[in-house]
């Protein structure tokens, strides 16, 4: 018979061990999907990393698509380690980039180095207050902040097409809908071959990671997190810890759309996010929330969505393959979180009976 | 605003209907599924697929329930088994779920449902019931899944509050250890009403791409599967009242749709935002009013660990 009881000994190394094997299973699990295809799996795997690492310029693409999902896992597991789960990072990208944009368009005439800190500054705040709203009604009513995040991912996503399709479109497009191209002062600079977002996200992630593990808030962060009711004892304002945490949260995700409306797509449109935003989901709980593991997950997840593109060339297979993969790594990494946190024993029977 | 309006809602409001009341039969089994949205879709390109492939509504329907089903299953072995967090389970499952869908609705763009099957689907009276002035030609003048929709519900409810299993499930929702105690077999009851729950989003999902839309296109649920996540806190777990919150919102729905003819000069992306705006509405008022009456099955979300207690 198997006997299930909770373990505590699970090293660090350990964990890791466990986890990996459970991303390797859900390679092979996909891969027997790949060869269900008709394709062999060892050359489809093979040129996905041939299509994220391959060449210097691959590189770069891949480190561009890591950029934001780095940003965004950031701020999402921030709002995870409170237990809020913040699923509106979309919505808190798309209005980041849209406070963004609404600088870039409005103050053409200011020089870059004031400009781009202005997009910065807005794109948090809009992103912060996106995140905050759904905040401010769990910490005071418990309103179930899943849905409502979501819901923000909506409203946001009609928002930005109204302003496509209606008072911000380019009138020099001939009438096809998109929003002016930003102009050159908006831009983000680039540094070292690519946009500088990618300085800010290493930056990011030291200061996250300190924030977390050695300041006071990020602490109660932690306390609150754990149980509110221990962090109301302890005389933690839980209410504000929360809107305090998820404007930050929400910042991030904004400030993510702000680099890449002008560091990549140097205009707003509607696929400003490209699914980060729910990827970023995955990626933040596969890292254990915590920040320094954030960028080899998230580079790694990169390479999936770069190599993606790359095997739909090649295998003509559909890029949203990749997905299923994600999506499949996570549900065996969730599995294998199981071996973990308990230990199974085989007991006999007989000694079963002997204790009773 | 004219009868045809109110019927059109009931049209619009079936795919929740079905939505709602899985997630309910999951919930009140005590866990938290939110990957209504990935099992609708993979309900609904399994059965837009099986469609074009048989040309047979029974075998696309069934197919559309099983891919849901299988999603449920997968959550289940996770959640129940594994002891997986349920809210990331679930995420992960819309995740995939559109991701699923995404690639099996490779080429399907513009393919159309065989007329056989359109025929099947299409709207019937029903005899004396459809006759009754204004409520017949709402509720009583639609096609057949829109009543299987009104008989499920009714089976549900009965099921729930009138049979001893029923009364089992709320057991296991509301107190498992109590329950297992009892000597109810509560991983098995969780199982078998989670894939329950996968079956009835799948057919969601079908409904949507067979019948309302009826063609495929991509992200078809539209958020459709959040929204009935959030409508079973609003129906406060009780079947009966799934039927008001999928039809009202099966209005909301429609009604930007509608107010066009009336040249109100308001964008259609802004009437657009209805149904979001009135899901965070509900789900604010109802969480403000909640401090008093609270609901929800109180082991929801929750894993069940015999020794942990």
């Amino acid at each position: 018979m198997l006997r299930m009881s909770t373990r505590t000994d699970c090293s660090l190394q350990e964990a890791v061990i466990i986890r990996t094997s459970a991303i390797a299973l859900a390679l092979i699990s996909v891969g027997f999907f790949i060869t269900l295809l008709g394709h062999n799996p060892f050359s489809v795997y093979l040129s996905m990393a041939e299509g994220a690492f391959g060449s210097a310029y691959r590189i770069t693409e891949t480190i561009r698509k890591a950029v934001p999902l780095i940003i965004v896992s950031l701020g999402i597991s921030l709002a995870f380690r409170l237990r809020f789960w913040n699923i509106g990072a979309e919505g808190q990208i798309m209005m980041g980039a849209f406070g963004a944009t609404f600088c870039a368009l409005n103050f053409q005439s200011l020089p870059s180095y004031i400009l781009l800190p202005l997009m910065g500054f807005a794109s948090i705040l809009c992103g912060g207050i996106w995140g905050a709203v759904p905040a401010y009604f769990r910490a005071a009513f418990r309103t179930n902040e899943t849905i409502f995040t979501l819901m923000m991912n909506y409203i946001a996503l009609k928002i930005i097409t109204y302003l496509q399709y209606g008072p911000w479109k380019d009138p020099g497009a001939l009438g096809f809908p998109k929003i002016p191209v930003f102009t050159e002062n908006a831009v983000l600079p680039s540094f070292f071959g690519l946009h500088v977002g990618w300085t800010i996200a290493l930056l990011l992630v030291i200061i996250i990671h300190i924030f977390v593990n050695h300041t006071q808030r990020g602490y109660e962060i932690n306390v609150v997190g754990e149980s509110e009711n221990t962090g109301r004892y302890a005389g933690i304002n839980v209410r504000f810890i929360i809107i305090y945490t998820i404007f930050l949260s929400g910042g991030l995700c904004g400030l993510a759309g702000m680099i890449e409306a002008s560091g990549v797509n140097r205009t707003l449109s509607v696929e400003i996010t490209r699914g980060v935003g729910y990827t970023a989901i995955i990626t933040s709980w596969l890292s254990s929330l915590r920040a320094p593991a954030i960028i080899i997950v998230c580079i790694l997840f990169a390479s999936m969505i770069q190599g993606g593109t790359f095997i739909q060339m090649a295998f003509q297979i559909p890029q949203s393959a990749a997905q299923i993969l994600q999506g499949m790594i996570l549900f065996f990494v969730l599995g294998s979180e199981f071996f973990i946190k308990y230990k199974l024993s085989i007991i006999r029977e007989s000694r079963i009976e002997a204790k009773d | 605003m004219d009868i045809s309006f109110f019927a059109a809602a009931v049209v619009a409001g079936t795919p929740l209907l079905y939505a709602i009341l899985g997630e309910l039969l999951t919930e009140k089994s005590g866990q938290l599924n939110l990957g209504v949205e990935g099992m609708m879709l993979m309900g609904a390109v399994t059965g837009f697929r099986a469609a074009i492939a048989t040309g047979n509504p029974h075998l696309a329907l069934i197919a559309a329930m099983s891919a849901g089903g299988l999603g449920a299953l997968i959550f289940a072995i996770l959640t129940v088994s594994l002891r997986a967090n349920q809210v990331v389970s679930g995420l992960t499952l819309t995740i995939f779920g559109s991701g699923f869908a995404s690639f099996m609705g490779q080429g399907l763009m513009g393919e159309i449902i065989p007329s056989g099957m359109k025929l099947y689907f299409s709207d019937f009276k029903i005899p004396l019931l459809g006759d009754i002035p204004i409520l017949g030609q709402v509720f009583f003048n639609q096609g057949i899944l829109v009543y299987t929709g009104y008989i499920l519900t009714i089976i549900a409810g009965l099921y729930i509050y009138r049979t001893q299993t029923g009364l089992n499930l709320q057991a296991v929702g509301e107190n498992t250890s109590a329950a297992d105690a009892a000597g109810i077999n509560v991983s098995f009851y969780k199982y078998v009403h989670v894939i329950a729950g996968g079956l009835l989003c799948g057919l969601a999902g079908a409904y949507l791409s067979l019948v309302y839309i009826p063609s495929w296109q991509e992200n078809v649920t539209a958020g459709r599967g959040w929204i009935a996540v959030a409508l079973v806190i609003f129906c406060k777990w009780n079947p009966y009242r799934v039927m008001i919150g999928a039809f009202l919102f099966g209005g909301l729905d429609i009604i930007g749709f509608r107010l066009q003819k009336f040249d109100f000069n308001i964008s259609q992306y802004i009437i657009d935002l209805l149904p979001y705006v009135v899901t965070i509405i509900i789900l604010i008022i109802v969480s403000i009013r909640k401090s008093h009456s609270g609901s929800a099955p109180a082991s929801l979300g929750v894993s069940y660990f015999r020794e942990e207690r």
